[in-house]
Order: C-alpha cells, then structure tokens, then sequence
C-alpha cells in the first residue's frame, strides 16, 4: 500500500538521519569520517548495547580492506541502519540487570563491596581497564558507607538521558 | 549466549583467580558482561554529550580565528585602497607600521628602563642583571603570589631577552645526551597555574632539567605576561637548557582580539605600549623549530607536504613580525633603492608607503594565500596585480563601494601606478618575491596546520591558515629529513595530548581547563635517549578531579550551552529570516526538521544541531516550534535599557569582538577611553567591513546613549560590559 510505503521510508530515512548525526560528531575534518577507536562510542549512543566483541564484529564488517585507521560514513551507514532497524543490541532492562548484581551479591546483603565489585569486573567477562574501574566505582560508591547500594545505583544512572 | 568471548577473554578467565570467587562461573561471566555492557553504553552516552559540547568550543573558538583573519584582511585592504592623508587610513595604519627602529642605540633609547623608577611602596620582586637562579626562582614564586613584576625589571628582562634571541638560529638543535631527559610542553595560553603544576610535578628548568615550549604562552589566559616573563628569564639564565618555539599567537595582530594585548595595557598602564612594541620585536625573533638528536621535529602547528626545513633554517625569521601578513617584500626593498617614485609622503617611519604598490608587490592577496592548496609551484604573476578583496568583482567598482560606504570621497586611480609597477618583468625581482612567498607559506603553514586521518594536504579553511596533512604527508616529510617523530601543539586535546597517524604524530596541549573548568587535562612529555615519549597529565584545579565523568561533562556542557545561547542571541534578525523562509503562511511556527536546517544555514559552524536540539529548545508541540517564543525565552540582555530596543544592539553583539578589536587598533595611547569622534570612525570602519549601511545619525544616537558618564569619551571595557549576556535563570538547563 502506498501508504506503508511511505511511512517505511520515513522511518529509514529518520534512522539515516539519526546516524548521519551521531556519526557527524566526531567527524572532525568534515569529510565522512571518523576515527575507528570511536565507533564504539557511536553505535553506543545510538541506543545499542553491543559487547566488545560484537563491536569488534562490527568494525571488521565497516572498515576498509587495509584498516586505515578511520572509517568511511558510506559503509557505516548501511550496516548500522540494519543494526537499528533489526534492533540488535537491544536495551537491558532494568530487572534483568538488577538481577546480574544480585547474583554477584552472593550473600544478599543488598549492596557490593568495591572489592567485590572490582574483582568481578576486571577479572570476567570483558573485564575493564583501571581507568573504566576507577570511574565506575566513583559514580557507584556510597561515600558514607563506602559500599556500592547497587539498586540505587542502577536507577541513578536510568534517570540520564540523553 | 551468543556474544563471542575473545581469545584473550578466554585465557583471562583460566587465570582469574577462581578460589575467591563461589558463585557458579558461568553466571558470575554472564552477570559481569551484562553488567559491563550496561555500564559501557552509559559511558558512550556521556561522552557523546562531552563530544558535542567540544564541537561547540572549538566551532565558535575557530569561527573567531576566521572572524579576525577576515578582520585583519579588511584592515589591509583599507591600507591598500585609502588615500595617505585620509583620517580612516590614519586609525589602523600604526598596526602595519614594520618596526623598524633597528640599530640598538635607538632602541635602548626608545626602551630606556634606566629611566623608570622603582617607587618606595613597591613590593614586587626585584631584579638584578645577569640573572640569578635564585633571582628567577624568586620571580616564579612572586607570580605565584600574585605579585607584579615593575615595568622597569619588565623592559630590563625584555631588552636582554631580545639581544639573546637575535643570536639564536630559527631552528633549535638539542641532544639527549648525558642521559638527561627532556621535557616538552604544549600551549599555556596564559595558564600560570598549569606552568607552575608543571614546574612542582617536574622540576624547575635547569641544566638537569632541559625544557622546550612549543608556542602560545599568551592569549586567553589572564596570566600570558607573567608566563612570558618566567620563561624568558629561565631563557636567559640557562640559554642551552631552554628552548622556546614561536605559536601562532606570538603575533601580535592575533593578540589585538584574544586578550594580551588588553592584558598588558591593563596591568602597565604608563609602560604597556612600549612593552608590547618591545614584545612584537621578540616574537619575530623566537626561534621556529626545535630538533631533537636530528631525529624528532618539534614545531607549534604542523607541516604541510611542501615543508621543508633548509629554506626554515635559512630565511630571516624575524621579518614575519605576524604571519597574518607577509613581509615588505625585497623586491620593493630593491626597487625603492633604485628610485624614489614610492611617495614617502606620509607619517615618518611608516615602511608601508602609502601607495598601495607595497602590498601589491610583495602582497599576494592574504585569502589566497594563507590557505595554499598543494602543491605550491610558485605565485601566480596575476595575483599580484589582483586589487581586489574579492577576485572575481571588478577592482574599481569594489574600491568605489567600500568607500562610498566609509563615508570617503572617491580615490584618485591607483591601480594605473599598480600597473605600471607589476609590469617590471625583472626576473630577479620575480624570483625574490617568489621566494618570499615560498618562506611566507613554509612559516604560516608551520604555525596554523592541523594533522587530518585522511591522505593528502588540504587548505585549513576552518582556520583560514595553513593546511590539513595527511598521514602519507608525514611519512613522507619524516623521511625526507630523516626523522622518526614530530611532536606539536596547537590544538587542544582532553586528555593533553594525542598520538595520531600510526604515532608518528604527538600532539601535546599543556593548558588543562581551557574551554571550561573541567573540559581538559594538562600534559606534558619526558623524552630521554630512546626517544620514547613518556606522557604525564594534571588538571589544575582540585575541585575538577574530584568530579565524576558525569558531573565534569555536565558542567562543561552547561558552560558551552550558555556560550552558544550567546551566538544564537546575536545572531537572532538573521534566524527569524532564515526561519521565515519555512514559515510563508507566517504562522509563527517551524517543524524541528527545518529549525536545524535554518540553524546550520545561519551559522556555519558544523554543529549536530538536531542532537543539540533538546538542550537548546525547551518547549515543542507536535515536532513544531514557536520560534518566536523561543527568543524571547533564550537570553536576555544587561539591561541599558535605551540599548535594549535598537537592532543596531543586536549588530554590536554581534561583532563585538570586531568591534573591541578596532577599539583597540584605535585606542593608540591605550588610555581604554575613545572620543565620539573615534567612535564613529570605529563603526564605519567596522559597518563597511561588513558592508552595513548606517546612518550617521543613528551612530550618533548609539554613541550618546552609550556614553554612560556623559563626558563625552566612551570607556572601552564599560562599552564590552554591556555586552555580557544574563542567563534568564528559568533556562539554565541543568542535566546533572
């Protein structure tokens, strides 16, 4: 019909616009392209949450046939558009994640030490760098107690928006 | 669970100490990468806030680089195009004045310091000649407290800086031998407390302590003379020790707009214009490159694919007093010795005779040149007898214009004796300007360049001086003069500094906090024998470190918005046009789609509007926008109240860096205080600049109501004052 027609138009051509956006941020020299050490931060902000793995995936599909150290806006745009349109990378919500710190809480004390914390995080999974630690735990920690009150936390940080 | 675990991973898991940790290690993986996923995604969001917010400094800091070369190149114009005795040509022509007072009697009689005394109440440091470590020691602990230097000990300091430089070659030669390490510095920008940070984390400069300083110690900061003083003097004390490299805001057109000049004229009072005299001498002497162990290639700005340092090495560095303007080119040096047809009819010591054939001669027009496109095959003979600012109008017509609206009669023909004099086919003479227009581009590109991800060199247009290079263009340079590394400055970095093509390219920025508390590290670099470059960073206020991530973005965010609320307010008559064009019924609403596309219209500054959008436009209906409304809301102004109805107000704002810019220019005695008559002067020179017309009259109105003591001089800083916009505090849009 003609009309779905239409509104499947407008809806890519909102989607390549929202790229086009993102991605023009950090195209410093106004030419179409960005560094490949922010993409992550690109697609990120688009609304996905791809692990470092999947970004690598992703960044091997858009770079250049002899990686040159940035990436071309004409490949970006097609293989991001199918990432947003397919909704990979989807958002966690908010129980689910609530859940993976209960988990860590081993003995349900409602809250984390930043010990515990740490070691969790630069020891599984992709872990951090010190640099990703340092600022997580300052965003995280309660100053008083010295202890991360996790569903605090987690709220804390939902409230941001962009 | 479908996410790939990388080889490394994979191995990080076996060694993870497992005993400690009791919960299952399948889910303890699988909590943690979710939990990280999360967390990474948040930081993205963060940092494309603090991104943007960047874009927005540097948009409006480069846009005012554009604004005072355009500035500079109408000045020029007007010096090519009015007539010697015109009153006009009279306000700026002291800025193209060439110094040249240059045997030293006449300078030591000019700067004499011997005649400024030291009054009784005085309690600023003391100076004695050669200098002491303990005496520069002492001078670095005065700034600190805030003290001033007299400007006797200021002339003194500066007369032995400039005898020391003139003996210095344009490109310094360092080694790492003895095991000492070096420190490398990036811009100060007038940042005492970063310099003095540095000092307490590194040590002072000394025989031990090697430093090089790449360029822009002045500009912006408030401290730009006290920082020039305490490197001069550690110069002086320890001449084989310190090096310094000359920033493109060494020059002192470049000062006129960002603040040194103000700054100077502000704490000297009596002295102000002889130091600054003194210190246009001493930028055109400092040296323009450093070079490590013949291996690594320190300069302020970058290269271009045409760099090349024997024609650095050999050229007379200190006839580039600014590199906004090429120098008074040898041809006519040549030619005014073999006749005397150039009319020395004006003010004395004025080398730019008043005949417009001194810029047509060594001129090639400033736009077209500041900005080459590679590769540079030599000038183009018809550029210089282009007149005109435009290429592509007709000379006369244009001339007659600009005058017409300077309110000036018609000019006598010019361009006949222009004619006539380009038509010199001396070779010699072709081959000397050609190659002045060869050392001009090697010195511009030299300070202004930026390096770019993509090949190739490009025109820095964003700048409007020197080029974007390439990766290809340094592996090739680098080759060329067998080099290994080449470190600059000149563009500031958040982390201080940055590695760029394969890290062959350093940049190192060392003046943390610059766009805003909280926007920016400091760094610095330790370079020893191995020539690796070892990296510290700072940032000079407590209170910033101690922000998390989202509070410092935030805070910066909220400091570029109001800097960009700023522009939008002045730029508002132009936004209601553009955004009437998508309003023809006039309804007094415009959908988001076409408000970004109207935003980027007006103001050429290549921001993501549409992301900015929610920050900048508060209420919406249905994707459509009361653009009226949002003015009203956006800002409002220190309320004069007779100012406050006029659109020439909005003009003013507008261009109110132009316009305290020519303040300035004029303002010769600095005395901070215009008459009416200047005044007027100033905004027909600045309304032509921008081809306004204006009433005399309605100058007169502005005048009047700006003289807010009515003594009939308007005071300067009082004048900028009014233009402070006041955020309306229901619109300060806090995020954090």
């Amino acid at each position: 019909m003609a009309d779905d027609k239409d509104s499947a138009e407008a809806i890519l051509s909102v989607v390549h616009k929202k790229i086009g956006d993102a991605f023009d941020v950090f195209d410093h020299e106004f030419n179409k392209t960005v560094d490949v050490r922010e993409i992550g931060t690109i697609i990120r902000s688009l609304g996905c949450f791809p692990s470092e793995a999947e970004l690598h995936d992703i960044i091997a599909e858009v770079e250049e046939e002899e990686p040159m150290g940035y990436i071309r806006f004409e490949k970006f745009l097609p293989a991001m558009t199918m990432v947003l349109m397919e909704r990979k990378f989807g958002p966690i919500p908010e129980d689910l994640l609530l859940q993976a710190f209960e988990v860590l809480d081993q003995q349900k004390k409602g809250h984390l030490d930043p010990e515990e914390l740490t070691k969790y995080m630069t020891q599984e999974g992709e872990p951090f760098t010190q640099e990703e630690m340092e600022e997580m735990l300052s965003a995280a920690l309660d100053p008083d107690k010295n202890v991360i009150f996790y569903k605090d936390f987690v709220s804390a940080m939902a409230v941001d928006d962009t | 669970m479908g996410c790939g675990i990388t080889k490394s991973n994979q191995l990080q898991l076996k060694k993870c100490d497992r005993g400690h940790l009791s919960v299952p290690a399948s889910t303890a993986m699988r909590a943690a990468l979710l939990i990280q996923r999360w967390y990474r995604q948040y930081v993205a969001r963060l940092e494309m806030r603090r991104r943007c917010t960047w874009n927005i400094f540097q948009s409006i800091e480069y846009a005012g680089e554009q604004d005072q070369i355009k500035l500079y190149n109408f000045f020029a114009y007007l010096m090519d195009h009015f007539t010697p005795a015109s009153s006009e040509r009279n306000l700026i022509s002291h800025i193209f004045r060439e110094n040249d007072l240059l045997r030293d009697i006449e300078w030591e009689r000019y700067f004499n310091y011997k005649s400024i005394e030291i009054p009784e109440d005085y309690c600023g440091p003391y100076l004695t000649f050669p200098l002491t470590a303990s005496n520069v020691t002492e001078l670095v602990e005065a700034f600190r407290n805030k003290q001033q230097l007299h400007s006797r000990y200021v002339l003194q300091l500066l007369g032995e800086t400039w005898k020391l430089l003139r003996l210095l070659p344009n490109i310094n030669h360092v080694s790492t031998c003895h095991t000492k390490e070096i420190t490398i510095c990036g811009d100060l920008h007038g940042h005492l407390e970063d310099l003095l940070l540095v000092f307490y984390k590194n040590g002072l400069p000394s025989m031990e302590t090697p430093y090089v300083f790449n360029g822009d110690y002045v500009d912006r900061g408030k401290n730009s003379i006290e920082i020039l003083l305490i490197l001069f003097a550690f110069l002086l004390l320890y001449p084989n020790d310190v090096h310094l490299n000359r920033g493109n805001h060494e020059d002192h057109i470049v000062n006129l707009r960002y603040g040194f000049t103000k700054e100077v004229l502000g704490k000297y009072r009596l002295h102000g214009k002889k130091i600054l005299k003194l210190l246009q001498k001493i930028f055109s002497w400092l040296p323009l490159a450093t070079v490590i162990d013949q291996k690594v290639l320190i300069v302020h700005g970058g290269i271009s694919d045409t760099f090349d340092l024997k024609i650095i090495a050999k050229m007379d560095r200190h006839r580039y007093v600014s590199s906004l303007k090429p120098p008074k080119s040898r041809r006519l040096l040549l030619k005014s010795k073999l006749s005397d047809q150039e009319s020395d009819t004006e003010e004395a010591g004025a080398e730019d005779s008043g005949s417009s054939s001194t810029r047509g001669g060594g001129g090639i027009r400033r736009t077209c040149s500041m900005t080459h496109s590679s590769p540079s095959s030599g000038v183009d003979r018809s550029l210089l007898q282009r007149r005109s600012l435009q290429s592509h109008s007709s000379v006369d017509d244009e001339l007659q214009e600009r005058r017409r609206q300077a309110g000036l009669g018609v000019s006598p023909s010019h361009s006949d004796d222009q004619q006539s004099y380009c038509s010199d086919k001396d070779a010699e003479l072709t081959e000397a300007v050609e190659a002045d227009a060869e050392e001009w581009k090697q010195i511009v590109d030299l300070l202004w360049s930026d390096p770019m991800s993509m090949e190739g060199c490009v025109p820095n247009e964003v700048r409007g001086g020197g080029c974007y290079w390439g990766p290809d263009v340094t592996e090739e340079v680098l080759n060329r003069h067998s080099l290994q590394l080449l470190i600059r400055s000149h563009e500031c970095k958040q982390e201080g500094y940055e590695f760029c093509h394969n890290r062959k390219v350093l940049t190192i920025f060392s003046a943390s906090n610059y766009y805003e508390e909280g926007s920016n590290r400091g760094a610095y670099i330790r370079l020893g024998p191995d020539l690796v470059p070892h990296l510290i960073q700072y940032q000079a206020t407590r209170t910033t470190r101690d922000l998390t991530l989202r509070q410092s973005v935030g805070r910066t965010e909220r400091s570029a918005l109001r800097a960009l609320r700023e522009q939008l307010f002045a730029h508002k008559s132009d936004l209601i046009s553009a955004f009437q064009k998508y309003d023809p019924d006039n309804t007094g609403w415009i959908s988001l789609k076409d408000w970004a596309v109207a935003m980027e219209t007006v103001f050429h500054l290549a921001l993501p509007w549409r992301v900015l959008r929610s920050q900048l436009v508060s209420t919406t209906k249905d994707g459509m926008l009361d653009y009226q409304s949002w003015f009203k809301e956006l800002a409002i102004m220190e309320p004069n109240k007779e100012l406050a109805h006029t659109n020439v107000l909005e003009t003013l704002y507008k261009h109110h860096s132009n316009l305290e810019t020519i303040f300035r220019v004029i303002d010769t005695d600095n005395s901070g205080f215009i008459s009416f008559e200047e005044f007027r002067q100033t905004w027909k020179l600045l309304s032509s600049h921008l081809k306004m017309e204006i009433s005399d009259e309605a100058i007169v109105d502005l005048a009047h109501s700006i003289d807010f003591n009515h003594d009939g001089s308007i005071d300067i800083n009082e004048f900028m004052e009014a233009f402070r916009l006041v955020d309306s505090t229901h619109h300060d849009m806090a995020t954090a």
